[in-house]
């Protein structure tokens, strides 16, 4: 597939980059992500990706774009209200980059529709707000193979890891299940930033990227932290020690994925 | 003694245990915090009995729950 004119313009900073080239914005062209959640973090991460020209672009999302998610989901806009946060994503997204396939999946995701979902996608990006989903998103990835960049935000902080097969910890590694609910407050409950969204969720659109170019060295086998009132950023070591790990380690007790609703209180 | 908490160098009292320095660091929601000692996951059925040695360097991950 040879660039057109239009492309050559468009990409024309990302080929000009040693470490991308016309033969990485190839790469690029033929990707795939699938974006979890279009909220907070998957608005960002979905529109830079959109422009960096990632070929196919799965969004998931159930909801729709209520008023109180315009102060950080900056893929909608006021005239999106009560629209499908897919559509409206997927329309902003399009409006940005023709070249990019966008494909909808208006859905919560759960055990039944996570693994058909992940299947066809190179890389995953955790972009929901809750645990039982993103323990189903790295359970999933896990057994599927599937790499993945976990997120989270609240208040004024953040924090990003990234899971590729057999290069370092998971998920679960690090947090063994989730908390119980309401013991660990949600955006929804504490707040958060709206640049928070912006600057996580963008960084993991850079994590994809670099996965799917195959350069520089990925958060994995590392948590990411941002505190944005100390201004710091911490990149924290994780264990190595995967072998114990009840989805990855070396004797799995969970073998099936698991929607963790109410009962998770009795799970810790 | 001397530890690294959270990437900075602390002065702590001799054989204080992870739950005591939990404590003294005032983490928050401390019964769902992720510790880890010297790039080694610590249990938590011990932090109450795993006692910390002078240049130790303890890493605390906390649950982050939101996204959307």
């Amino acid at each position: 597939m040879a660039f057109s004119n239009e492309q050559l313009e468009r990409y024309s900073r990302h080929i000009i980059l040693k470490e991308v080239g016309a033969k990485g914005q190839k790469k690029l062209l033929n990707s795939s992500v699938l974006i979890i959640g279009a909220g907070g973090l998957g608005a960002p991460a979905a529109m830079y990706l959109a422009a960096a020209g990632i070929g196919r672009i799965g969004i998931a999302d159930a909801d729709e774009v209520d008023l109180s998610n315009l102060q950080r989901q900056i893929i909608h806009a006021t005239e999106d209200l009560g629209k499908a946060k897919v559509q409206s994503a997927k329309e902003t997204m399009n409006r940005m980059n023709p070249d990019v396939t966008v494909d909808t999946y208006r859905t919560f995701v759960d055990s039944e529709n996570i693994t058909d979902l992940i299947k066809d996608y190179d890389f995953i990006i955790d972009g929901t707000d809750n645990f039982p989903a993103k323990f189903l998103i790295n359970d999933a990835c896990v057994m599927a193979g599937k790499p993945f960049s976990h997120a989270g935000i609240i208040r004024f902080k953040g924090q990003l890891m990234t899971y590729v097969p057999g290069q370092g910890p998971c998920y679960r590694c690090v947090f063994k299940n989730p908390p119980p609910k309401d013991a660990v407050p949600t955006c929804k409950q504490a707040g958060v930033i709206g640049a928070m969204g912006g600057v996580i969720g963008s960084l993991q659109a850079m994590e994809a990227i670099k996965y799917l170019l195959g350069v520089g060295d990925l958060l994995t086998g590392y948590l990411l932290t941002y505190d944005a009132l100390k201004m710091e950023f911490r990149k924290i070591k994780l264990p190595k020690d995967t072998s114990g790990c009840a989805v990855c380690g070396d004797h799995p007790t969970i073998t099936e994925l698991i929607d963790y609703e109410q009962a998770e209180c009795d799970m810790h | 003694m001397k530890l690294t908490v959270a990437g900075e160098v602390k002065e702590v009292q001799d054989g204080i245990t992870i739950a005591e320095l939990i404590v003294q660091e005032k983490v928050e929601t401390p019964e769902y915090v992720t510790v880890s000692v010297n790039d080694e996951f610590a249990k938590s059925e011990n932090f109450q009995t795993q006692v910390l040695q002078d240049g130790d360097t303890v890493e605390f991950l906390y649950f982050m729950g939101g996204g959307q």
